[in-house]
């Protein structure tokens, strides 16, 4: 404990609760999820093992031709354990090979939606048990990277729909993986783009206003949002650049360096997931998607007993539940469907 | 087009005339110049629209800025946009007709796209067939029999998607399919020429009917041979095209600019365009336009005289020359 520069009489000394929580912080750890959507090839792994400098997933796209073609799109969540400086990180990543990879795409969202309700569905479960763990288990989705199509003039009519629904659920962070094939100018037409059609089909993406924001935190949002979607390049590889070892890309007309930010958003993109925003994207998860889920399921869990109490003081049938779990296909009710576990 | 078009508004100035190389020149002496009819197939942003341009070396088709944000949501139908340019290579005048396929892929169910492009190809077979049982023919028929379908494929650096081995698969019968990559700047030497291999490997794995440079049957110049076992060793062919022209030694060069470097189209290091452009306009537009003619009309027409499968009709014709080819060259 550091002593306080106003070591008199009158210091008090709650000043290091931040210290005390630090602490705790590091003994316990915590946990960190993140959800990559996207057509296969548009670099999702390699982004996120770009992020966190290990390889932490591989890509399950096709590459040999015996593989066959998915049919429909997967839940693949691999975890990992993370250590910096003390301070452990329980990831989970979780990948969606063959979304967006067939001739008729339509649906292919709807296992990525169930997926992350599950787990909103999952941690209520924990939170309602009459006897529940100290400090529970938290496989909510955090942040959601969504990787738009380098080259496209603009939102894809599937992107819209995919990203009104994502929006609801989750922290959305759109994302254009493979920018090295786009001139400056096409990025920033591009960019300019997105972010008019996100307004126009009011699609909310991360981060969010918030009332608690300081003028510093206004600042930095409103330059984040400028960004959006971040460009990026992504390599595990290590090359040489000028003497330096770097990690890049060598084409034959030169070479990228994804550090250098005239050159990609990784940097900007980086700094803001682990570095400025992480706790916004968990906090943010817990007290918006996850509160307005919970809301919405203890609510239809009222109104079913309502009814069911309606029905048995007027001495009926057996009550039915009249009335199904809302928005089918995606929702996952509490008590009705099996969970999945990542 | 920054390069200044040439006086004559019909005939494009080559950027590439400087660059001699020797060829077939069957057709040099076609006066009234030789119809050309190409298909451009390929998910938008791909860069399709800029292949057609670069490749008729004019803006014929300025990239439609859709600035109506409201109509980016709604899927378009897939659309057939024709553009004629006229062209000289070689001292060989082409009257290329190129068939555009804005909106392909673009939906959330593109299902329906195949069977458009299948019935856009058989409906000019049919005209020729109903052409050809005329009593009084018409001199100045149009044959607008699409000789060469080239299909972009997203530089993914896997494998071939479902779309892309459908729309092959369904096609490959009707037309010649050249397939290529768009944006192949995205990759890196080495993942080209893996993503090449992994392509090949599905194409054959699939037997999928793409145009694999077929030696005639009397061929006997050695020259002809190897160069089409070379072009065969290059496919697909990476492509990257752009409009903007530089001066670079006082020469016009197409270039892509890079924070970290210039793409130039023209340099057959950087992609394989100038090549596709010679073998689509020069050395084998003459082959293009036989197999269309002899193969795959004559295959489509006795399918549909006789009531017959593609199955049975291939079975007569000895088979099409396709993917067979393609296995011992993977």
């Amino acid at each position: 404990m550091s002593a306080s520069p106003n070591d008199t009489q009158d210091y008090v000394g709650f000043d290091t609760i931040t210290q005390q929580m630090e602490r705790k912080f590091l003994k316990r750890g915590f946990n960190f999820n993140v959800i990559l959507v996207g057509e296969s090839g548009m670099g999702k792994s390699t982004l996120i093992n770009s992020i966190f400098a290990s390889h932490l997933i591989d890509t399950q796209g096709r590459r040999a031709a015996q593989e066959v073609i998915r049919k429909t799109t997967e839940i693949s969540p691999v975890t990992q354990t993370l250590e910096e400086n003390g301070v452990r990180v329980k990831l989970t990543i979780v990948d969606t090979p063959g979304y967006s990879d067939q001739c008729n795409n339509e649906g292919c969202w709807i296992p990525v939606i169930k997926y992350i309700k599950d787990q909103h569905a999952a941690y209520l479960e924990r939170e309602l048990k009459p006897l529940r763990d100290r400090v529970i288990v938290d496989t909510r989705i955090h942040a959601c990277l969504y990787f738009l199509n380098p080259g496209s003039r603009g939102l894809r009519p599937l992107d819209v729909e995919v990203l009104k629904r994502l929006t609801e659920v989750t922290n959305v962070i759109p994302i254009i993986a493979k920018s090295d094939s786009m001139t400056i100018e096409e990025r920033t037409a591009f960019k300019r783009r997105i972010k008019e059609e996100l307004a126009f089909h009011r699609i909310v993406v991360f981060p969010y206003p918030s009332d608690e924001d300081t003028e510093e935190d206004r600042v930095l949002n409103a330059s984040i949002r400028e960004l959006i979607p971040f460009a990026v390049v992504g390599s595990e590889e290590v090359i040489e650049v000028n003497g330096k070892l770097v990690r890049g890309r060598r084409h034959g007309w030169g070479v990228i360096n994804i550090f250098d930010e005239s050159h990609s958003d990784f940097v900007h993109l980086r700094n803001f997931m682990l570095r400025t925003h992480l706790s916004d994207l968990v906090e943010v998860t817990a007290q918006r998607h996850y509160e307005q889920f919970r809301t919405s399921q203890l609510r239809q869990i009222k109104e079913l007993r309502a009814q069911q109490a309606a029905a048995a003081a007027t001495g009926g049938a057996p009550p039915m539940p009249s009335q199904a779990p809302p928005q089918a296909p995606m929702a996952s009710g509490v008590m009705h469907q099996p969970m999945t576990q990542a | 087009m920054k390069d200044g078009s040439g006086e004559d508004q019909n005939v494009a100035p080559s950027v590439y005339s400087h660059v001699s190389r020797p060829g077939s020149h069957r057709y040099k002496n076609a006066k009234k110049g030789l119809p050309f009819n190409v298909m451009l197939v390929g998910e938008s942003g791909l860069g399709r629209t800029t292949f057609l341009n670069t490749l008729c070396e004019r803006m014929v088709v300025s990239k439609a800025e859709k600035t109506n944000t409201e109509q980016a949501h709604i899927a378009e139908p897939m659309q057939f946009k024709h553009h004629t340019v006229e062209m000289e290579e070689d001292g060989m005048k082409i009257i290329l007709n190129i068939i555009d396929t804005p909106g392909f892929g673009d939906g959330i169910d593109n299902e329906n796209c195949f069977m458009q492009i299948q019935e856009y190809l058989e409906s000019q077979f049919d005209e020729v067939l109903a052409e050809e049982n005329r009593i009084k023919r018409n001199t100045k028929f149009k044959d607008s029999r699409v000789h060469a379908l080239v299909y972009f494929i997203t530089p993914t650096g896997h494998s071939l998607r479902e779309i892309d081995i459908e729309m092959m698969r369904r096609l490959g019968s009707r037309v010649n399919i050249i397939p290529v990559i768009g944006r192949s700047d995205s990759l890196t030497p080495r993942e080209l020429v893996l993503f090449k291999q992994r392509i090949m490997n599905d194409i054959a794995q699939y037997e999928i009917p793409v145009f694999s440079f077929p030696n005639g049957e009397d061929e006997e110049d050695e020259e002809t041979v190897e160069e089409n076992a070379e072009l065969r060793a290059m496919m697909p062919f990476a492509v990257v095209g752009c409009e903007e022209v530089v001066n670079e030694d006082g020469r016009p060069v197409r270039v892509r600019n890079y924070p970290w470097g210039m793409v130039q189209v023209d340099n057959d290091e950087h992609s394989d365009f100038d090549r596709l452009r010679y073998v689509l306009l020069n050395s084998h537009i003459g082959d293009l336009r036989d197999r269309t003619q002899n193969e795959i009309y004559e295959l489509y027409r006795t399918e549909k005289l006789s009531g017959a499968t593609v199955a049975d009709a291939m079975d007569d014709m000895g088979g099409l020359q396709h993917g067979a080819q393609m296995a011992s060259v993977a």
